[in-house]
């Protein structure tokens, strides 16, 4: 940890340089979302309010999950689906540390769904980023549970005939005390929100609306980065106050972004202490 | 691969030569096997097998419903679910994601359903590693599963489609495993013949058919699967009453599978002209063989080559290859190999604290007899990597040496570690 670096990049102090290049595919947003990360990390630890030294990456497996790979905090790269049971345990055995789960779509949503489910009802001290690509990508992009209706996948080679998770609106539901969308068109708002996150206690959810232009822009006739990266932006709408019903990821009417839930409950630690 | 002597009633000419990797091989097989129900999830090196499944089922080509579940947990409960309800079942996995299976294989094989699954191969995490071994398969050694190991692409076709056969018998009603090294055959390209999709509906008999037991409830026979008509249950609370007596059927009923797995094997042989040994192993060169070498899968090839090199320049060697891990087939094991003086077991897989299964198996096998060739058991290719020609040449020649001092030590050995 914080070994003397030559720093090239304000944020390389906080990067495994030695692990670069990394694997994520040219026209990834995966990148995007997390330099933005850091920034709003950065900002904590200039403040004095978050130690790096107390801070833990945790993923499970897929594209997102190698964010733990290139980070220069303490991490761990799990099971696929099982970062936040893992996350957990951390955070339960010493809850001083800042636990902070990356995933993707599949990942976080889909095999760990039910984790998810249950960390945000008990409001378990976490934060969770799942970055949203509609697709396995990892693997050659299979059929998600994020995948929008009668979208072209390797499973679904003549459309999805299956309706999406909105994954903000199964958040926003339970428990947990802060519920937020950003898009790697925005990565301000990924900034801020991940800024104002790590200020806050109990489970903190903030889904990134990425671009995958290799697997899964091809099947929307988008495999251009640029390309994508555009058509993306027109469709982010940013709300400062935006509802739960208006969470719906749709191409068409757009995507809104923004603060969905911001609350106070008393997160699992409290709770336990309080006996 | 042995030649056929009659011609086979679909000769060469009349089989589909096609180039394609052992997943596609995998896909094509159960294409053909007309199976009612696919439910998998993605998992590298399987996923080719679905993703082209998945092609077939959208395309029309088969009458398959395709379920994208959400885990393999899921993955193998759905097939638990829509075998039970008499559909013919497939799922394929590899590594992590047969290791989320685990709690359900077990209950697969306790339901007696015939479900066939594709596994390539993959090693289990940590560290994380995408490559082949066999740590997976020796995982699910336990469940119950009747476990065959592919040598080849062509192997992995032939497999796939005979295992429907093998587990739907009346005598068997087991799940099988089909094994395929992942990425070595999983995505190596290689020439197969494949058969008209006609022989294939006819050597498996069409669709899957159910069944029939008598049961206390109705006056006849009736099919065992789930029907509100006359609905049966399955896997019920079964406590210290019948659980014993249920679990012993179980285990029974892997005793007819060595006779099944020969007889598929003899009529694929008929149909093709092409049969795996006995359809359990494959002997090469062992009738005179001072040393055996007893491997499964893709391995068994590399051996093999290095075999005929070394028996060309005068060496005394052979190799049995092993098709059928589970159930075991101690007796045959013990007869092939009893003549040898030494026997190396070459496996990708271990046992932290003990030997490798196989060599477990073999040790226990050859305890019957009562003059024992040496044992020594071979690690190799952990994590997918490579068994180089010469080094198998460089270790058996090394073998005979020490077959000359007589001291073989130690039993346990690494093949292609560093130091």
């Amino acid at each position: 940890m914080a070994v003397a670096k030559k720093v090239i990049h304000p944020l390389d102090k906080y990067l495994r340089s030695d692990r670069l290049p990394h694997i994520w595919c040219p026209g990834c947003g995966i990148g995007i979302a997390l330099a933005a990360m850091l920034r709003g990390i950065d900002r904590r630890i200039r403040e004095g309010k978050l130690d790096r030294n107390k801070l833990v990456f945790v993923t499970g497996i897929g594209c997102s999950a190698r964010v733990s790979f290139y980070v220069d905090f303490d991490s761990a790269h799990t099971l696929h689906g099982r970062a936040i049971p893992f996350a957990t345990g951390v955070k339960l055995a010493n809850p001083s540390l800042e636990v902070i789960v990356v995933g993707g779509d599949g990942d976080i949503a889909g095999i760990g769904g039910n984790h998810l489910l249950h960390a945000a009802r008990r409001n378990m001290d976490l934060f969770v980023v799942m970055i949203t690509n509609f697709v396995y990508a990892m693997t050659g992009g299979q059929l998600a549970p994020t995948t929008p209706l009668r979208v072209y996948t390797t499973t679904t080679p003549y459309g999805n005939p299956e309706p999406p998770l909105n994954v903000i609106k199964l958040v926003a539901s339970l428990n947990a005390n802060y519920v937020a969308r950003a898009s790697v068109t925005t990565p301000h708002y990924i900034e801020s929100f991940t800024y104002k996150a790590l200020g806050m206690k109990g489970f903190r959810f903030l889904e990134v609306v990425s671009t995958c232009p290799e697997v899964y822009g091809r099947h929307i006739g988008l495999r251009n980065p640029v390309a994508m990266l555009e058509e993306l932006k027109k469709r982010v709408i940013y709300k400062a106050h935006p509802v739960v019903d208006e969470s719906d990821i749709d191409w068409d009417k757009g995507i809104v972004i923004g603060e969905y839930v911001v609350r106070n409950n008393p997160s699992y630690l409290d709770l336990i202490k309080r006996g | 691969m042995a030649q056929a002597l009659v011609k086979p009633k679909i000769p060469v000419e009349k089989q589909v030569l096609m180039t394609v990797n052992g997943n596609e091989a995998v896909a094509y097989a159960v294409k053909q096997s007309l199976v009612d129900v696919v439910a998998a999830y993605p998992i590298t090196p399987q996923t080719i097998i679905v993703e082209k499944f998945s092609e077939f089922v959208a395309n029309g080509e088969v009458d398959t419903v395709f379920v994208p579940v959400e885990s393999e947990h899921s993955a193998m409960s759905a097939c638990v679910g829509a075998a039970a309800a008499g559909a013919r079942v497939f799922t394929a996995t590899s590594s992590q994601g047969l290791a989320l299976m685990v709690e359900i294989l077990y209950i697969a094989s306790a339901l007696r359903l015939p479900i066939v699954m594709a596994v390539a191969n993959r090693a289990l995490s940590a560290p994380i590693n995408i490559h082949n071994d066999h740590s997976d398969a020796y995982l699910m050694r336990d469940a119950g599963w009747i476990q065959l190991f592919a040598e080849n692409v062509q192997e992995a076709y032939d497999t796939t489609i005979q295992a429907f056969k093998i587990a739907e018998d009346e005598r068997v009603l087991l799940p099988v495993a089909v094994n395929l090294d992942g990425f070595f055959l999983s995505h190596t390209l290689e020439n197969i013949y494949m058969l008209p999709d006609e022989s294939v509906r006819e050597f498996l008999g069409g669709y899957r058919r159910v069944s029939k037991v008598k049961v206390d409830y109705f006056d006849e026979e009736v099919p065992l699967a789930l029907n509100p008509a006359r609905p049966l249950s399955f896997g019920n609370l079964d406590l210290y009453d019948y659980y014993f007596e249920h679990k012993v059927q179980q285990v029974e009923a892997m005793k007819s599978v060595p006779e099944v797995v020969r007889e598929v094997n003899e009529e694929w042989f008929k149909l093709t002209g092409r049969r795996y040994g006995d359809g359990i192993m494959d002997g090469y060169g062992i009738e005179d063989a001072d040393i055996i070498l007893l491997a499964m899968g893709s391995g068994a090839g590399t051996m093999r080559s290095v075999v005929r090199k070394l028996r060309r320049e005068g060496l005394r060697v052979g190799l049995l290859k092993l098709r059928m891990f589970r159930p075991f087939p101690f007796k045959d094991i013990a007869d092939k190999l009893k003549n040898a003086k030494l026997v190396a077991v070459m496996e990708k897989g271990i046992s932290p604290g003990s030997y490798g299964p196989l060599f477990l198996e073999v040790n226990t096998a050859l305890y019957e007899l009562k003059e024992r060739p040496l044992l020594v058991n071979y690690i190799y290719g952990l994590g997918g990597r490579d068994l180089v020609p010469d080094m198998v040449e460089n270790m058996v020649k090394g073998l005979f040496k020490e077959l000359e001092t007589g001291l073989v030590q130690p039993r346990l050995r690494y093949l292609g570690v560093r130091e």
